[in-house]
């Protein structure tokens, strides 16, 4: 305790990259909050402490209405961390910084309104200074052999396969399929990074929250006839299925 | 050496104050060296369930701050000569526990006694991951309720991740102890049932400690409910609980059922 510090250590700087929600807003802006509103409602919470990026790529805004919207979200608790395909002279310091080069891992929202809305067109691959962009290979899956705690995320791009319970309050995010051989009584969400063919495959459901590739699902909206069952989750098309294991 | 154990639970009022007394008290019943060390800075009441209060003089703050020395903080027992107290400080900020410093007090009272007893305060903050820092046990305090449980789960996965043992890639020993279990509540269907608490949290079951009124007597008087009533019934599942910990093979008792009807709980290991 008595050693003082004398070399001047330098400041660390490294370049990282993280997997943010990016909310890609639709004109107009009230229908789309409208919906938004409508997604929340049903999982509380969602948002809340979230790394958002909104993408207003192709929107015709001006700062006056970018600025209104992420006050509007804000509102909401939705706290925007970045903003992807703004023009620079429409962001200030009142608003959070640009963000490019962003991976397209997918969308993790509604269906757009429009079929003609735009697919993030190029997976725009800016030079990111120090993180090396990972190739393509196959996903990486995770084995997880202890209970998930209330309170821990677990994160995998591929499939995620817990040898154990989720707690309440604790969340699983897959790329891929999601299987739990125990209770589901936290959240867990498949096919985040765009694959609608991911399912949910859990031994017992008390869930708060399934979703698959951006479709959801509380607890007062799953069948209360599947409670304490094994329960797999699916897409058919847009509609989010539920089906016995047993 | 010692071995050092946290009593944790993060939710408050659940009863490790009372169980940290107990278990330090039972444990130095049975001979052993015992020092319980209060982390509830600000907030400190072991010294209160002990009976030391006013015996204190110096405290874990002191000690950390290098203005006493650890054996001016120490308070022997008046009953019981293995069990000593470090009391946590009343006044001082909180701020005032670096980890370097717990880390020094820590070390030197695992050197001098069989077993560091650490009262950790409520919360998932500072003070709770210090007193679970540098533990090789863990106790987790929970009431059989569903938000008694989910913050025990979630200290479970703070044990699991911010301790040093789990730092070192090592498994933190982990006890579940289940208390203010009240048999007629349990009767009515108030409370969440021993299997459904021990299958949520999969952690191994030390003991179920009957609501007593015994234990509010206890505190009355300044004395570890293991002292204050040897022969009270959660005494006797604190007695338990401790020969648990040293190893032994005991069958689970919960508190108003018959005896024999819970081969099934005992024994009964973490998934
Ligand atoms: N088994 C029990 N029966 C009855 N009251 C209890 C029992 N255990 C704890 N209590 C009471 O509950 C309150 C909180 O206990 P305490 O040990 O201070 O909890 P914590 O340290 O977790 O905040 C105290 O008033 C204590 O006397
Ligand atoms: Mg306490």
């Amino acid at each position: 305790m008595t050693a003082v510090l004398t070399k001047p250590r330098p400041i660390r700087l490294k370049g990282r990259s993280y997997l943010a929600l990016t909310l890609t807003p639709e004109l107009p802006f009230e229908d789309w909050l409208v919906r938004l509103d409508d997604l929340a409602g049903r999982s509380a919470g969602f948002f809340l402490r979230r790394p958002v990026v909104l993408d207003v790529e192709g929107l015709e805004i001006d700062r006056a209405q970018l600025r209104d919207l992420v006050g509007k979200l804000g509102a909401r608790n939705v706290r925007i961390m970045g903003i992807e395909g703004a023009r620079p002279s429409m962001l200030g310091n009142d608003l959070p910084p640009a963000m490019s080069g962003g991976k397209t891992t997918g969308d993790i929202e509604e269906p757009a309104a429009e079929p003609a809305r735009e697919a993030p067109v190029t997976e725009t691959v800016a030079e990111a200074p120090a993180a090396p962009l990972p190739t393509r290979t196959a996903p990486a899956s995770l084995v997880v052999t202890q209970p998930v705690r209330s309170g821990q995320s677990i994160f995998a791009e591929g499939d995620v396969t817990i040898v154990g319970s989720v707690a309440s309050g604790a969340e699983v995010i897959a790329g891929g399929s999601i299987h739990i051989y125990g209770t589901l009584r936290g959240r867990a969400m498949a096919g985040t990074l765009g694959n609608a063919e991911a399912r949910i495959f859990c031994r017992k459901l008390e869930a708060e929250l399934v979703g698959i590739d951006g479709y959801y699902k509380t607890a007062e909206d799953l069948e209360p006839g599947l409670r304490g069952k094994p329960v797999q989750f699916w897409l058919e098309g847009e509609t989010f299925t539920a089906g016995s294991l047993a | 050496m010692g071995k050092v154990i946290v009593v944790t639970s993060g939710k408050g009022g659940v009863g490790k104050t009372t169980s940290s007394a107990a278990l330090g008290a039972a444990l130095a019943q049975s001979g052993d060296k015992v020092v319980v060390v209060d982390f509830d800075v600000g907030l400190r009441n072991l010294d209160l369930i002990m009976g030391a209060e006013r015996r204190v003089v110096y405290d874990l703050v002191n000690v950390i701050q290098g203005e006493a020395k650890l054996t001016q903080a120490l308070i022997r027992d008046k009953r019981v000569e293995t069990l000593y107290l470090l009391p946590a400080s009343q006044t001082r900020d909180k701020d005032n526990l670096t980890s370097e410093g717990v880390e020094k007090v820590i070390g030197a009272l695992k050197s001098h006694f069989d077993w560091v007893i650490c009262d950790s305060p409520a919360g998932i903050e500072r003070g709770a991951t210090l007193a679970m820092r540098h533990a090789d046990i863990a106790i987790v305090v929970t009431n059989p309720e569903v938000s008694s449980v989910r913050d025990s789960d979630r200290i479970i996965g703070l044990l699991d991740s911010k301790t040093l043992k789990a730092e070192n890639g090592e498994r933190m020993e982990k006890h579940l102890l289940l208390t203010r279990y009240d048999p007629a509540r349990a009767e009515r269907g108030d409370m969440l049932k021993v299997d459904d608490v021990l299958e949520i949290l999969s952690i191994p079951l030390l003991g179920i400690i009957p609501e007593s009124m015994d234990v509010l007597r206890a505190s009355n008087i300044g004395s570890p409910v293991t002292l204050a009533d040897e022969r009270s019934a959660p005494a006797l599942a604190y007695f338990d609980a401790v020969r648990r910990l040293k190893g032994e093979n005991l069958p689970m008792t919960i508190p108003g059922e018959k005896r024999g009807f819970f081969g099934k709980i005992f024994g009964r290991k973490a998934a």
